[in-house]
């Protein structure tokens, strides 16, 4: 089957996991009343997450086919997602002030009937269009990046935590190593050996932050495993997994929750370094700031592209950061502050 | 306490040998001197050229050890040159490496330490202040300031500041450095004024935080009730018991002074470590980036090493064994 079938079952799987996961959260009343209070205190932080969570949806969802109008000859061969079709035909041929009808192009004005809110950049293509594509592309770095690194490190802090003695001593070692690198600078070996696709890009990111949420899982590991509960468990013949799965592990979910929230913020912020040194991830915001950055200095100014990329970085920051807050304070009083 | 220094100085020494092998994992393992040739020279080189290039930059030997190699070897030979500090030649110039490194150790202190010393010195009473204030309009503005602060990605402070203070305002200089101390500071001032805008909410957080945490505990109450001032309480007891988890934080910074700053040199074109790594990456200089990493382990876990041994000197409760 064609790549597009597949990048579409992907969506629909997260869709449905995604469904799963609240489905079983909404049965405890710890994570009902987290979301209510969350939902109570930073409701229009969690209302632009969901925004740009819904654009990057409707950029995933991709088919090929039904493109046919005008000369745009690629387009039938090639899947467009949703967000493709809606500015299907916006482009020009090469810059254009926002709202202006007029470009850039060779001697004389050109003018276009487009209205772009935005403008559009060197080769024409519409700001709004790109600055909205950079979501998904920002969601999947935060996402994937999260979805290695935290079962690594819930998996090696865990067992390093509650076996202890020899496997915390190499888990502990390999951490205090990966740990003494200059975060940066591991970042970009691993990119430059391993190459610049995306995968490639987040599973460096990984690489380089699983430790410290690793520390933090140890430790709680460790405390949760003197416990009376987890004792009884023991005495009453429960297997090692069995303890892990049913007495730890649901113990260490809203720290799970609580560091992706505040990884991600993270992630975006250094892939958007990573943009810079040209080792980036493709559509990002961060590439498009690095493109624009000459562009202040054309004559008359070419701001919009520069301002557009940064403020929709901006804004999904700052609702996550937000969110992160509100529910660090919620859900764990202490254990977390340690780490920031 | 002896006996403690060494262990801890044991078990560093073993983290600095763990960080050697990944380097060679990722530097001769994944990518072979081969690779690294091609990448010099470039792709369409006869052979001959590129067993010469590596036995030039002393790549000429099996990777690992084996049969009639058992000392004669990259591993070992990986080994014995960075913990010898034989850092070589670079991979792309041919420079000595160790002579790059002592150029740029100066420009980069010229910058990393004032940015240091001024972001504390704004930072820890800018905290003290909010966590003065706590659960007023002043803290939550200071809270909410230094989230925005911290949203903004660096790229953006850097881009913003350059244009509008060095290209409309004309205050300072866009990019340059020169060595001169009449002139040295028009040229740090707008690349210190980023770093401390980058920093600050990060800062500010933390250490409300720990002043937080800290005037929640009994003793504090007990100051309070006995009819201390609030001044005082966070000058005397909050203040000198948060220096356990802030020195963590400072101590730790230290070393890394050393290594520069990555962005803020290579954007304000300042010759220290951090713009020589950059050069370093964008052109695929493996040699001096696996030095760059080693040089900022080391200084990274003597860092940690400082930092343990001052939990004694700042509280006597800690006992060293």
């Amino acid at each position: 089957m064609a790549d597009w079938v597949w990048s579409n079952v992907v969506v629909a799987l997260l869709l449905m996991g995604t469904g799963g996961v609240v489905f079983y959260a909404r049965r405890s009343r710890m994570w009902t009343e987290t979301f209510s209070d969350l939902w109570r205190r930073r409701r229009f932080a969690v209302l632009v997450i969901g925004f740009y969570v819904l654009v990057a949806l409707l950029d995933s969802v991709a088919w090929v086919g039904g493109m046919d109008q005008g000369e745009d000859t690629v387009a039938r061969y090639e899947a467009q997602s949703i967000l493709d079709r809606l500015f299907a035909g916006s482009q020009e041929r090469s810059y254009s002030a926002p709202f202006a009808d007029v470009e850039f192009y060779g001697g004389a004005p050109l003018t276009h009937p487009g209205a772009h809110i935005l403008g559009t950049d060197l080769i024409g293509r519409d700001v709004l269009y790109l600055s909205l594509k950079g979501a998904r592309v920002a969601l999947l770095i935060g996402g994937l990046t999260s979805l290695l690194a935290i079962p690594l490190a819930l998996l090696f802090g865990i067992s390093a935590g509650y076996f202890g003695g020899r496997i915390d001593d190499v888990v502990f070692f390999v951490m205090s190593t990966l740990a003494s690198m200059p975060g940066l600078l591991l970042l970009i070996a691993l990119i430059m050996v391993l190459g610049k696709s995306t995968v490639a890009v987040c599973f460096a990111l990984a690489i380089t932050g699983w430790v410290g949420f690793c520390r933090v899982v140890r430790g709680e590991t460790f405390k949760l495993r003197e416990l009376e509960y987890v004792s009884a468990a023991r005495a009453l013949g429960v297997s090692e997994f069995g303890i892990i799965v049913r007495h730890i592990l649901p113990n260490l979910m809203h720290l799970v929750i609580i560091t992706f929230v505040l990884m991600f913020s993270g992630l975006v912020l250094s892939e958007a370094i990573l943009s810079w040194l040209g080792i980036g991830v493709d559509g990002s915001w961060g590439q498009m700031i690095d493109q624009a950055r000459n562009e202040l200095s054309r004559d008359p100014i070419v701001w919009w592209n520069i301002v557009s990329a940064g403020l929709a970085l901006f804004g999904l920051i700052l609702a996550v950061n937000f969110v992160g807050d509100a529910l660090r304070d919620t859900l764990d009083p202490r254990t977390l502050r340690e780490t920031e | 306490m002896l006996n403690y220094v060494l262990r801890r100085i044991g078990y560093g020494i073993f983290v600095v040998l763990g960080v050697l092998l990944l380097l060679f994992i990722l530097f001769f393992a994944v990518t072979t001197p081969e690779d690294v040739a091609r990448k010099a020279l470039g792709e369409r080189v006869p052979v001959a050229v590129i067993e010469q290039w590596k036995v030039n930059h002393g790549y000429d030997k099996p990777l690992l050890p084996g049969p009639g190699a058992w000392r004669d070897n990259m591993l070992v030979e990986h080994y014995r040159r960075m913990l010898t500090f034989d850092f070589g030649r670079s991979d792309a110039d041919d420079v000595p490496i160790s002579e790059r490194i002592k150029s740029g150790i100066g420009p980069s202190l010229a910058l990393t330490l004032p940015l240091f010393i001024l972001s504390l010195v704004v930072a820890l009473p800018l905290s003290l202040l909010v966590a003065f204030f706590r659960e007023t309009y002043i803290d939550r503005t200071g809270v909410v300031l230094a989230v925005l602060a911290m949203s903004v990605s660096i790229l953006l402070y850097i881009i913003g500041a350059q244009y509008i203070i060095g290209r409309v305002l004309h205050w300072f200089p866009i990019s340059g450095f020169d060595a001169d101390p009449r002139v040295i500071l028009r040229f740090l001032a707008l690349p210190i004024l980023v770093g401390l805008c980058a920093g600050i909410g990060g800062d500010l957080r933390f250490y409300r935080t720990v002043f937080l945490e800290e005037s929640n505990t009994d003793y504090v109450r007990t100051a309070r009730a006995k009819g201390c001032g609030e001044a005082r309480i966070m000058s005397r007891h909050v203040f000198r018991n948060s220096l356990i988890p802030l020195l963590t934080r400072v101590v730790l910074a230290i070393p890394f002074l050393f290594m520069g700053s990555l962005l803020l040199e290579s954007f304000f074109g300042i010759p220290g470590l951090g713009a020589i790594t950059v050069d370093a990456i964008q052109g695929n200089d493996f040699s001096v980036l696996r030095t760059m990493v080693y040089i900022g382990s080391l200084l990274f876990v003597g860092g940690q090493i400082l930092t343990d041994l001052s939990y004694g000197l700042v509280d006597p409760r800690v006992r060293l064994e």
